[in-house]
């Protein structure tokens, strides 16, 4: 069976002994429409407008979408053009909190039946994978194709990431639940818990859960990045190989991050949706590392400095980890749905590029068995049949390649770029 | 607040830079040149200096004159030096040697891109130029302990044995008591080095391995001494040092393989069959030639492709 390639990082999980903390509320919300993968949501409140925890606020009939919720009570004071980390242009709605945090009455347990009213319940939870990915998570738990395993990520692999862990160890029965639930509604016989080894306490704890449940295998991965990457993740839990241009479902597979699951359980019980998130913030400007429990659209300046971050040192902020994280551009953008890390730098040099020198580095690593350094020869000269035949399209942008690259050379971005000059069928 | 930087991902690096792994070469080689010194005196140290010196220069002076960044910190004209030095004999004029590094670094290298461009291996390049260009000069041999520049003609363990010559011992050989250039005679330390930079991970022992077993096996199957062939002559220099250089061999294991194998071949055929008693340089500079079109055969298994349709197009 064949090894997949990976490197080794600092784990640098700081804060994986930290109880969440929950962050006082903000005096004001700015919340997305767009925070998932797909079109964004149109706002469906106005300036003046008061609005409740829970209530809807922002929808699209696009297939791809979900809903948009508020996290907080009180009055809309602007909807304004935002844009995303991404460069994508929305709408956001801001909120002047009342402080009274009054309950919607949109919120209520849902009434799920059979599968197609538990996929809709889901879909109007506003979930969407909580990973960093954001994709839809009633897309996603709703395949054409039969599905036998459900495999839940809980590989964590990113350095400096605990939100997940944290997940693990403060609901674990929350975790078992959106298990057993996401099994039942859609009839899947397997459920594969997949951890890395270095979360030991997390591994023993499951392990411990499921002795009983022989429909829960608890799998530990190696530790080595990435491990929590779609592919990677499959074929190291179930040594299945999901082949160029299929899906994970072609498979037999459904891959669903462990925080997603532990949502999923708390909103069929509670029928609150998706208005607050745990994210890590660390990094060496920031005074005091933690995990908070936020409400989405609460400006990352305020969860810096409630975690005592020195503002003025900071040279980069990174939205999740940093080996796949989006470098943030301004420090009053919202938490998003997707933000499961904020990482405050104060020691950043942009890093000059030199030749490559063919050492092989990049080969060696590519957990893919991509061969970064002719990708990027092809992709100077737009050699574009060359860069099929290199299949630079099976690239998931796992950064490995540049990290480990002695010249400096964005491997990762060129594949991205090269990736943009092969015409689509 | 300061503006923060954006930049696409990753967002962390590893600390081994082009500088680091040059750096490493060139401690690695450091035995093998501290022997050469000990047993052909202090002209090996002044020989090498001037290597190094007129290395550099040609590399400044030529990203000068095309206008290119300066690359002289990367190190690499350093290494390129030394192992030039190493690759010739200690009583060679200055002049000649400063002849080698301008093919080495101007033509092989820079003229070809510089570094990671060049196709051939600049020092095994310059090596065979002065060879062919000054075949008296490049094999005038002083004996190892002698340090007697003048009392020349001692002849290498290779050009003894094919004479029927009184060869040395495995011993002499492998602690470079012989004849021979001034950096490859001491099988040991070239090992010691060799096996530091396989240890940090600088290169791939594929090569070498390949390289010294495919060689030591034709020898014995031809009926000659296997070990006195990988001990003598310039193997272990070019197995370890030449024939694992990045710009000119595959990237792939499997690929390295196959070089490790081609040069061992060449190498004894060149020895066995040839006019000439040393094959290695040859070996390694046909094998570099190669290399292009054995990348493109030992490519790797890329996960979960499909194979390209026949029929396409």
């Amino acid at each position: 069976m064949r090894k997949l390639n990976g490197i080794r990082l600092k784990h640098r999980k700081n804060t994986e002994n930290s109880q969440t903390v929950e962050m006082p509320l903000p005096s004001k919300v700015r919340i997305p429409m767009s925070m998932h993968m797909g079109a964004p949501c149109q706002p469906l409140v106005k300036a003046g407008d008061m609005v409740t925890v829970g209530q809807k606020i922002g929808d699209t009939d696009a297939l791809f979408s979900v809903p948009v919720h508020s996290g907080v009570s009180g009055k809309v004071t602007a909807v304004t053009d935002y844009r995303t980390a991404m460069g994508a242009v929305c709408k956001a709605v801001e909120i002047e909190t009342d402080g009274l945090q009054t309950v919607s009455e949109e919120v209520k347990q849902p009434a799920v039946t059979d599968k197609e009213s538990f996929i809709k319940a889901v879909r109007e939870s506003g979930s969407c994978g909580l990973g960093g990915a954001g994709f839809s998570t009633h897309i996603k738990l709703n395949p054409k194709q039969q599905i036998d395993t459900l495999i839940i990520n809980a590989a964590e692999c990113e350095p400096y990431i605990t939100a997940d862990y944290r997940e693990m160890i403060e609901c674990p029965d929350d975790i078992i639940g959106g298990i057993n639930l996401v099994k039942s509604m859609l009839g899947i016989k397997m459920a594969k818990l997949a951890i890395e080894a270095n979360k030991p306490e997390a591994i023993k704890n499951f392990t411990e859960m499921a002795k009983n449940d022989d429909t829960i295998d608890i799998v530990t991965l190696p530790s080595s990045y990435p491990q929590g990457a779609e592919k990677v993740i499959i074929y190291n839990s179930t040594g299945r190989i999901v082949k160029e241009g299929e899906l994970p479902a072609d498979e037999g597979v459904i891959v669903i991050n462990i925080s997603t699951v532990g949502f999923l359980y708390r909103y069929f019980q509670t029928g609150m949706p998706l208005v607050t998130r745990r994210l890590t913030v660390d990094g060496n400007a920031v005074g005091e590392p933690k995990n908070v429990r936020v409400v989405i659209g609460t400006s990352f300046r305020e969860v810096m400095e409630f975690c005592k971050t020195d503002m003025e040192s900071v040279k980069k902020l990174i939205g999740g980890g940093p080996m796949m994280g989006m470098s943030i551009p301004d420090v009053d953008m919202p938490v998003v749905k997707t933000s499961n890390a904020l990482l405050a730098i104060k020691t950043y040099d942009e890093r000059k590029t030199s030749a490559c020198i063919r050492c092989g580095r990049c080969v060696r690593v590519c957990p893919m068995g991509l061969m970064p350094a002719d990708i990027d020869r092809a992709y100077k000269i737009k050699n574009i049949e060359e860069l099929k035949t290199l299949k630079v399209m099976l690239c998931m942008n796992c950064g490995s390649c540049t990290y480990v690259c002695p010249a400096n050379r964005k491997l990762a971005e060129t594949n991205q770029l090269a990736k943009a000059l092969i015409p689509r069928k | 607040m300061n503006k923060l930087i954006v930049s696409p991902s990753p967002h962390d690096e590893n600390y081994v830079k082009t500088t680091t792994i040059m750096l490493n070469v060139i401690i690695a080689l450091l035995p093998a040149l501290g022997v050469g010194i000990f047993m052909f005196g202090w002209r090996a140290l002044t020989l090498t200096a001037v290597c190094i010196a007129s290395c550099m220069i040609f590399e400044y002076g030529s990203r000068r004159l095309m206008k290119k960044t300066n690359t002289i910190t990367d190190l690499s004209a350093v290494v390129t030096g030394i192992i030039l030095a190493m690759n010739l004999p200690v009583t060679l004029p200055y002049w000649m040697a400063v002849i080698g590094c301008f093919v080495a670094i101007v033509i092989v290298k820079q003229l070809f891109g510089g570094l990671g461009q060049n196709f051939a291996n600049p020092a095994i390049t310059a090596r065979i130029v002065l060879m062919v260009s000054f075949p008296g000069a490049m094999t005038n041999w002083i004996k190892a302990q002698d340090y007697d520049y003048d009392a020349v003609s001692s002849a290498t363990p290779l050009v003894l044995e094919s004479k029927g010559g009184d060869v040395p011992s495995y011993l002499d050989l492998f602690l470079g008591n012989t004849g021979g250039c001034l950096g490859e005679t001491c099988a040991l330390a070239l090992l010691i080095g060799g096996l530091y930079l396989a240890a940090r991970k600088i290169i791939s022992l594929a090569a070498p391995v390949s390289f010294i077993g495919a060689l030591a096996l034709l020898t014995a199957i031809s009926g000659g001494d296997p070990l006195y062939h990988i001990l003598a002559g310039g193997v272990f220099l070019g197995a370890f040092f030449m024939a694992t250089d990045y710009a000119t061999t595959p990237i792939t294991t499997k690929g390295k393989i196959v070089f490790g194998l081609g040069c061992g071949i060449i190498t004894f055929v060149i020895r066995h069959f040839g006019s000439y008693p040393e094959g290695v340089s040859f070996s390694i500079l046909l094998m570099n030639v190669l290399t292009p079109y054995i990348e493109q055969l030992t490519r790797t298994k890329v996960f979960g492709a499909k194979e390209a349709e026949k029929n396409e197009g």
